[in-house]
């Protein structure tokens, strides 16, 4: 234990006298997660929207004086007919037009609902999905003065249409994505450069004389950067909720729970790495090509995996971040159980038992 | 030179063997050891010594034959072994972004020293090598020379039998190799054991006896002196390229 605590120490001096890796471990989180955060739910100003009115009657007209009013939008200009919309929109002087039925006022009259569309250039996805999100409130909030003021309810139905990108990410995904990127990068990248950095050294072989079993160098080595990526999965997560507003509806317990899961899993990918691979370029090119870019695009995190194609969407399978993120989803957004997350737990697990093994497979090839 | 050395065999090796697939690195060879002895272990690049030399630290399986250090079986006891001996490698082999305190508590805390001890050791540390003011200053701004004195001295800290030595003055001036010899001697006359690989000749002059090794053999083993008369030479350098000659 005595010689674990000085293992752990010394492992400690090297990360904190590294401007480099302090610099990966910590402000490199803080940077990716502001980075995202702000890139994704950036509050929309003065956003220049069209109007195709074909009712130009009373309500419609107190719908567009509410929008005006808003300093989201700036009307640019009224168009007449459906046509226009899109050479509008190819001008790229607008990104939204909206839309009023005909005789939008007689049939919230007569039917008690009339229907509003909105459509958006959702080339920026996230632009287009914040104008709908907002035009929705304004419309609701119209809709609920006017639920109140008179006897019987009405409803005005909103239709959006994101032209050009039909699939949007929701905003709340980049925490969890964040967070499995940063997971995957501080112990699966840094494990096996600060292992792989040993071995270049010659230090790994006086380790290795020394009374130390090999399996305790490699818990000493790791041991720090399970404790390093703890702090950085909390960090991630506070910010996540407490600057943008994330939801945690889960068991914040099942959530940590996981998180080390997923820890353990890079952890034993960065250990199988170092075996591959004997200098520390080589280890940072087989993490950064093998590790973060499957998981930045094929782990869900920036490209939907449902519209991938087939081949792709197979393939993904076999990348351990697609599982983390469903699984911190699942507990931060849907608030579910450990029972719903039953069978991404035992992937995970399965894997971290693959890559161990394969680990130690490795290490004895090299001994014999 | 030679009264430090007694007759108990501490490393004693019989037809030790190393395959690779179908490459034979290491092909049966047999040796021994004597205590207090600074044995020698030549050979080309590529010999087999680094991988014989592996095999007797315990940190790479023989495929065949025996091997004894410091009486225990590096096979099955290769636990016992490893804490009976040091170890320094070519590579320089501290951390360079550590004090040269860090380092001495570090290699004394994987081998069990306990706190008083390291005390005391780094203490005696200071005084023999004249660190002073440099025992708070990181290994990576020292010279060469130092780090391997260092390097020397730490791989000495938990008072091993033997110590296994991989080309130790690689990169240094001759005055400097030198003084690391005298550090070698100092040590053998208290009763260690150096095994040391070198591939300076003139260093080869400084063993007690001298093997080397050509192509995972043993061809010639023996005093630097038997080895010249035997070559008819007059240093080990001849010695050295005429084996290496006679095989090709």
């Amino acid at each position: 234990m005595k010689r674990f605590k000085g293992f752990v120490k010394k492992e400690f001096y090297h990360i904190f006298r590294d401007k480099r890796s302090l610099f990966i471990l910590f402000g490199m989180p803080i940077a990716q997660i502001l980075l995202f955060g702000f890139a994704i739910t950036n509050e929309i100003n003065n956003v220049d929207i069209a109007i195709l009115d074909y009712a130009k009657d009373a309500e419609s007209e107190k719908i567009i004086q509410k929008i005006k009013a808003s300093k989201y939008f700036n009307i640019e200009n009224q168009i007449d007919n459906e046509k226009a919309i899109e050479s509008e929109f190819k001008n790229g002087k607008i990104k939204a037009v909206l839309l009023f039925e005909r005789d939008f006022a007689k049939k919230l009259e007569n039917q008690k609902k009339a229907t509003v569309q909105v459509i958006t250039d959702a080339t920026e996805p996230n632009v287009a999905n914040t104008i709908t999100n907002y035009t929705q409130s304004i419309i609701q909030n119209y809709q609920n003065q006017k639920n109140t003021t008179q006897e019987q309810s009405v409803s005005i139905v909103m239709q959006t249409r994101m032209l050009y990108n039909a699939e949007l990410k929701s905003v709340f995904n980049f925490v969890p994505g964040v967070m499995t990127v940063i997971l995957m990068l501080v112990s699966a990248m840094m494990t096996s450069i600060s292992i792989t950095r040993e071995k270049e050294l010659g230090t790994m072989e006086v380790l290795l004389v020394s009374p130390l079993k090999p399996f305790q160098v490699i818990i000493g080595k790791v041991f720090p950067y399970v404790f390093l990526s703890i702090i950085n999965a909390v960090v991630i997560v506070s910010m996540g909720y407490f600057i943008f507003g994330m939801p945690m509806r889960g068991s914040l317990f099942l959530l940590a729970f996981e998180s080390i899961l997923f820890i353990i899993t890079a952890l034993s990918l960065g250990i199988l790495i170092s075996t591959v691979s004997n200098s520390q370029q080589t280890a940072m090119m087989l993490s950064l090509m093998g590790l973060m870019l499957p998981v930045i695009i094929l782990s869900g995190f920036i490209f939907p995996i449902s519209s991938m194609p087939l081949p792709m969407q197979i393939m993904s399978n076999i990348i351990p971040a697609k599982w983390f993120i469903i699984i911190v989803k699942s507990i931060m957004l849907k608030g579910v159980g450990i029972s719903y997350i039953i069978k991404e737990t035992l992937i995970l697990t399965l894997m971290t038992l693959i890559f161990i093994g394969l680990s130690i497979k490795n290490y004895k090839t090299r001994l014999e | 030179m030679v009264n430090h050395i007694s007759n108990e065999k501490v490393i004693e090796v019989e037809n030790l063997t190393k395959k690779f697939g179908d490459f034979t690195a290491v092909k049966g060879i047999s040796f021994h050891v004597n205590k207090g002895e600074i044995f020698g272990f030549l050979g080309a690049n590529g010999a087999g010594k680094t991988t014989a030399m592996k095999m007797l630290i315990g940190i790479s399986n023989p495929s065949s034959g025996n091997a004894n250090v410091a009486g225990f079986d590096v096979h099955t006891q290769s636990d016992e072994v490893k804490k009976s001996i040091g170890y320094m490698s070519q590579k320089f082999s501290m951390y360079d972004d550590l004090t040269v305190k860090e380092n001495i508590t570090f290699f004394g805390g994987i081998y069990g020293l306990s706190r008083k001890q390291i005390k005391k050791k780094t203490a005696e540390l200071i005084e023999e090598l004249q660190l002073g003011d440099i025992t708070k200053s990181r290994v990576g701004s020292l010279p060469l020379g130092w780090k391997q004195k260092l390097a020397f001295s730490v791989s000495l800290l938990h008072e091993p039998k033997i110590v296994f030595l991989d080309e130790p003055t690689g990169g240094v001036d001759p005055i400097t190799r030198r003084q690391f010899w005298e550090l070698i001697y100092t040590e053998a006359d208290k009763g260690t054991t150096i095994f040391v690989t070198t591939h300076y000749m003139d260093e080869a002059e400084y063993c007690d006896r001298v093997s080397i090794m050509v192509d995972g053999v043993i061809e010639a083993l023996d005093t630097p002196k038997n080895l010249k008369k035997q070559f008819d030479v007059d240093s080990m350098n001849e010695v050295f390229l005429k084996l290496a000659r006679n095989i090709e």
